[in-house]
């Protein structure tokens, strides 16, 4: 990791996997969500709301990986002071938080059908909305350190606290029996029948992608900005 | 309700949601990128 610790590096990189990442990820989800609307059968139990699944999960998935950037980020930053951890803490937030508010719509949308109410204070539901909170958190608290021209290392330890509600999501489901279905897909295999699973999968890599070329280009946005503003320092003091 | 209503709602989160945020991403980055370059020419 420490050689994309050179910006000049990181953006030789990071400019035509941009490009890549955004046009594998619009093919890959649309295949997915065309897939899963006209292709795969209706579930015996839920009909046709179990379709809501191809945006609800990757979205879940993606709201928590969001974090788990952070928390990278924060550890990269706090350890060993990585240049571009910072920039790449702030990057993964809007992108986070927009899943995680994706993960709660779609979410309290299938919740209606299903269970008959679009919110229950579960643990599962109640975990995720606490992830969304503290991703408005780190976003006004990373911007505001940014601001101060500080180096970003109180919002490395709030996103590295912060981590511990990853696990409370994960295992939510194990220790309060609620509403929420339990595990459904796990490195051993899963409950969800090959028909309705594939698109499920597909839908996840596209989804991935995107979230990916969103936060590539936010790093990119927060590069150019920073040699902006160090030229224009530059340009006063001479 | 039909249960196509609750489906349609929840991709159009999902898909509007998807699309602000490249779009937005994508904007702040050229515009960014297009100020760093302007500079640089000066």
């Amino acid at each position: 990791m420490h050689r994309f610790a050179n910006p000049a590096r990181f953006l030789k990189i990071a400019r035509p996997a941009t490009a890549w990442l955004l046009l594998v990820g619009l093919a890959l989800t649309a295949f997915a969500l065309v897939s899963g609307l006209t292709l795969t059968p209706a579930d015996y139990l839920q009909g046709e709301t179990v379709r809501i699944m191809y945006v609800h999960v990757p979205a879940a998935w993606l709201g928590m990986a969001g974090w788990a950037g952070i928390a990278a980020a924060s550890v990269s930053q706090l350890v060993w002071r990585h240049p571009l951890a910072a920039i790449a803490g702030r990057a993964f937030a809007p992108a986070g938080a927009t899943f995680a508010a994706v993960c709660l719509l779609t979410g309290s949308i299938w919740g209606r059908p299903t269970w008959g109410t679009w919110w229950e204070w579960d643990g599962r539901l109640t975990s995720m909305l606490i992830l969304f909170f503290l991703y408005l958190g780190y976003i006004a608290l990373a911007g505001a350190e940014k601001e101060r021209g500080g180096e970003g290392r109180i919002a490395a330890l709030f996103g590295l606290i912060g981590a511990i509600n990853l696990p409370i999501i994960h295992y939510s489901v194990l220790w309060w029996r609620t509403l929420h279905q339990g595990q459904s897909i796990s490195l051993s295999g899963s409950t969800i029948d090959s028909s309705i699973l594939w698109p499920l999968l597909v839908s996840a890599i596209g989804f991935t992608c995107l979230f990916a070329a969103a936060v590539l280009m936010r790093m990119r946005a927060e590069l150019a900005q920073a040699k902006v503003e160090a030229r224009l320092r530059r340009a006063a003091t001479e | 309700m039909s249960h196509w209503t609750f489906v349609t709602a929840a991709y159009a989160i999902a898909l509007l949601a998807t699309g602000g945020l490249l779009l937005w991403s994508w904007t702040s980055m050229r515009k960014a990128e297009g100020a760093a370059d302007e500079l640089k020419r000066r």
